[in-house]
């Protein structure tokens, strides 16, 4: 799912939303709940990208503002949030070709998943065109039937059982394939160790990881997690996909992108629409986010409070409240000796999670120069994902290795560009799959077999152009 | 500017995979075997990537020039927050880098591996004039960035005749290879004359040089306003 929408601070208590006025870029919720299923082998993290940016729902308060002023924002936090998105999804792929160039065992063929059954060692090219197309439509249509499943779980709120789904994948790729990887990365160079170590690394490791993706966390470490855990389903697409099948896949998998967000009956836009229309957030684990999302807590309650009190306010940017209801006394992050001091200074006032929310809806002024810079862009975990088998299997396979990897590197990050720009125009819903890699697959065969001869003939002569 | 970069180096990509298109369909149509004549094809492809390289540049700054207009417009004062010299540099450095990396790098993955430079009777000193020539084309593609934006902007049309004859001057140089004393030295005299007029161009002098290593007499005269400024305040 790949959903690249700003975020707008929203704060649901229940009586009273608002959309501040600083919502630009904006949209609401995000709702990009285009999360693919997972199996219980593998987790497969398809989800076909779909930046949201679509229109709040409950626009109570629309906010007069200058139409330059607006289109000024949109540019300038526009320039931001590409770059927001440019540094994970670097990272992204660093970490698979920096894998995949050295850790042999994710280019080493050793049979194939089951969506892909047929081979693509076959006598003739044309057999193997007809298998590779077969798989491919095998993958595709397990894909689609399972967005679709997605969507009338969602549909029919149970969510329950798509909590379980997640936290069924989020496990296994947290233990399990880290712990493959990390037993291939020991293999690689060598390095003796004991169980014991090990079960201790992979413990913490998944433990924490499921605390930061699912709960709460500091946001750096949750972005890094969820870097890692698209590089590790990337790294499994990369060793278990045959070549054919990879290329046709990605090709497949950014058309039918298009088509489920764009067209009105698409199951990616129906989900969007009803997320929106129930004003719900986001499920964690599959989108990524480079502001805090999810509430850490502006004024809940907690015991730390007077340690956290100096770091609420980076928190508090986003201010997605979910108040759970406790009776406990909730002082608001507040200590003892500066409620004295305000009691002292401006009379008694006590701050109650009603007052508190009272402030809140109160569109805020001062908040316009500051949200913005927090205002955070998000991208589904599938497009990180998908863009990294794409240079992941431009670096395992190409005959032009680096040269052919940057470029696609290259292609990868303009198209992201292009469609960050297009949802600062169009302000909605748009899939983040299809410019970034189409420009993939055009360079890396120009680049394979076009530009790679005319490099290699030219470095053989020491000719620089 | 961040996404300034990456964007030139698609332009610059874009203008080698062209490049490289016409240089693969010329060789398809021709002799294979015939060595001399495919040692011919290479120099022509090589003259017809730095032209489509030039003409790349152009596109770029056309591109560029109309996102300032439009920042222009729509900002509150009229001008855009990216001054255009900011942006020949950016240019310039984005075609240098990808041009450099593309020129360079499977030859530093290569040199990681087992082997002995030049064991078929090539020059040993393979890596380490790759290096060097690289070093020149990045920096050459960063003062030619500079120039030639100055040139479009102020309508020069001599001095973008005159940056686009000195890659291929350069291009031309490194044919001479593995000659390194006529390829080399000719190369690095041509990017300190060409560094030098790009640093002209940007505005800069002697005078110039002289202010930033001596940085002292600025940050007074600022205190002295602040300090103005604020007695009124107090009142």
């Amino acid at each position: 799912m790949t959903e690249l929408s700003a975020h707008l601070p929203q704060f649901q208590h229940g009586q009273l939303t608002e959309n501040f006025p600083d919502n630009h870029l904006s949209n609401t919720n995000d709702n990009s709940e285009r999360r693919r299923h997972d199996n219980s082998e593998r987790r497969r993290n398809d989800n076909p990208g779909s930046e949201t940016n679509g229109q709040p729902q409950n626009n109570i308060q629309q906010v007069v503002e200058d139409e330059e002023e607006d289109e000024e924002l949109t540019l300038k936090y526009g320039a931001k949030h590409v770059i927001m998105l440019f540094v994970p999804v670097t990272l992204c792929m660093v970490v698979v070709v920096a894998t995949i160039k050295s850790v042999s065992f994710y280019t080493r063929k050793d049979g194939q998943l089951i969506y892909t059954p047929f081979t693509e060692e076959t006598e003739t090219i044309g057999q193997r065109a007809l298998n590779s197309i077969l798989n491919a439509a095998i993958m595709i249509s397990v894909i689609i039937v399972m967005t679709i499943l997605l969507v009338v779980l969602y549909k029919y709120r149970c969510y329950k059982v798509i909590h379980g789904w997640l936290i069924i994948s989020s496990l296994l790729l947290l233990f399990f394939f880290s712990f493959i990887y990390l037993g291939e990365v020991f293999k690689t160079y060598n390095v003796a160790m004991d169980y014991i170590t090990v079960a201790l690394m992979i413990w913490n490791f998944g433990v924490v990881g499921m605390i930061c993706i699912h709960w709460k966390g500091p946001l750096r470490l949750q972005q890094a997690y969820l870097i890692m855990i698209s590089a590790l389903m990337a790294l499994v697409f990369i060793k278990y996909l045959p070549e054919w099948t990879a290329w046709l896949i990605l090709a497949v998998i950014s058309v039918y992108d298009l088509v489920a967000v764009l067209c009105p009956k698409g199951p990616l836009r129906m989900l969007v629409e009803t997320a929106q229309e129930r004003n719900e957030t986001l499920f964690p684990a599959l989108i990524y986010s480079s502001t805090m999302v999810w509430l850490v807590n502006m004024a809940e309650e907690d015991p730390e409070a007077q340690r956290k009190a100096s770091k609420n306010s980076t928190y508090d940017k986003q201010a997605n409240q979910t108040q759970n209801g406790d009776a406990e006394p909730d002082d608001g992050g507040f200590s003892q000796e500066w409620q004295q001091q305000r009691d002292n200074r401006i009379g008694p006032i006590e701050s109650t999670p009603e007052s508190r929310a009272a402030v809140q809806a109160l569109p805020s002024n001062s908040q316009t120069s500051e949200d913005p810079e927090e205002r955070g862009v998000k991208l589904g975990l599938g497009d990180f994902i998908f863009y990294s088998v794409l240079v992941g299997k431009a670096s395992a396979t190409a005959s032009g290795d680096w040269n052919t990897t940057l470029a696609c590197f290259v292609a990868i990050l303009i198209g992201l560009c292009l469609t960050l720009l297009l949802l600062a125009i169009f302000k909605k819903a748009l899939p983040a799959l299809p410019i970034s890699i189409t420009f993939g697959l055009v360079f890396y065969f120009a680049t394979d077999n076009l530009v790679q001869p005319f490099m290699d003939q030219l470095a053989f002569h020491q000719f620089y152009i | 500017m961040g996404a300034a970069v990456f964007f030139g180096a698609f332009f610059w990509l874009v203008s080698l995979l062209l490049a490289s298109l016409i240089w693969f369909v010329s060789v398809h149509l021709s002799d294979r075997e015939d060595a001399k004549l495919q040692y011919g094809l290479l120099i022509f492809g090589a003259a017809v990537s730095v032209l489509l390289q030039e003409a790349f540049r152009f596109a770029y700054f056309k591109l560029l020039k109309k996102a300032d207009e439009g920042l222009a417009t729509i900002s509150e004062d009229g001008r855009s927050p990216i001054s255009l010299k900011q942006m020949a540099y950016v240019s310039g450095l984005s075609f240098g880098i990808i041009s450099g990396v593309f020129s360079v790098i499977n030859i530093l993955a290569d040199s990681i591996g087992p082997g002995i430079v030049g064991i078929h009777g090539d020059s040993p000193y393979y890596f380490i004039t790759s290096a060097f020539l690289t070093m020149a084309v990045v920096l050459l593609h960063t003062f030619w960035g500079v120039i030639f934006f100055d040139a479009c902007e102020r309508r020069r049309y001599w001095c973008l005749g005159v940056v686009v004859a000195s890659h291929l001057a350069t291009s031309g140089l490194t044919f001479l290879n593995p000659w390194y004393e006529a390829s080399l030295v000719p190369i690095y005299i041509i990017t300190v004359c060409t560094g030098l007029w790009a640093f002209v161009t940007a505005g800069g002098s002697f005078h110039n040089v002289l202010k930033c290593l001596s940085c002292k007499q600025e940050a007074d005269s600022r205190v002295m306003m602040y300090s103005a400024l604020r007695v009124p305040f107090e009142e």
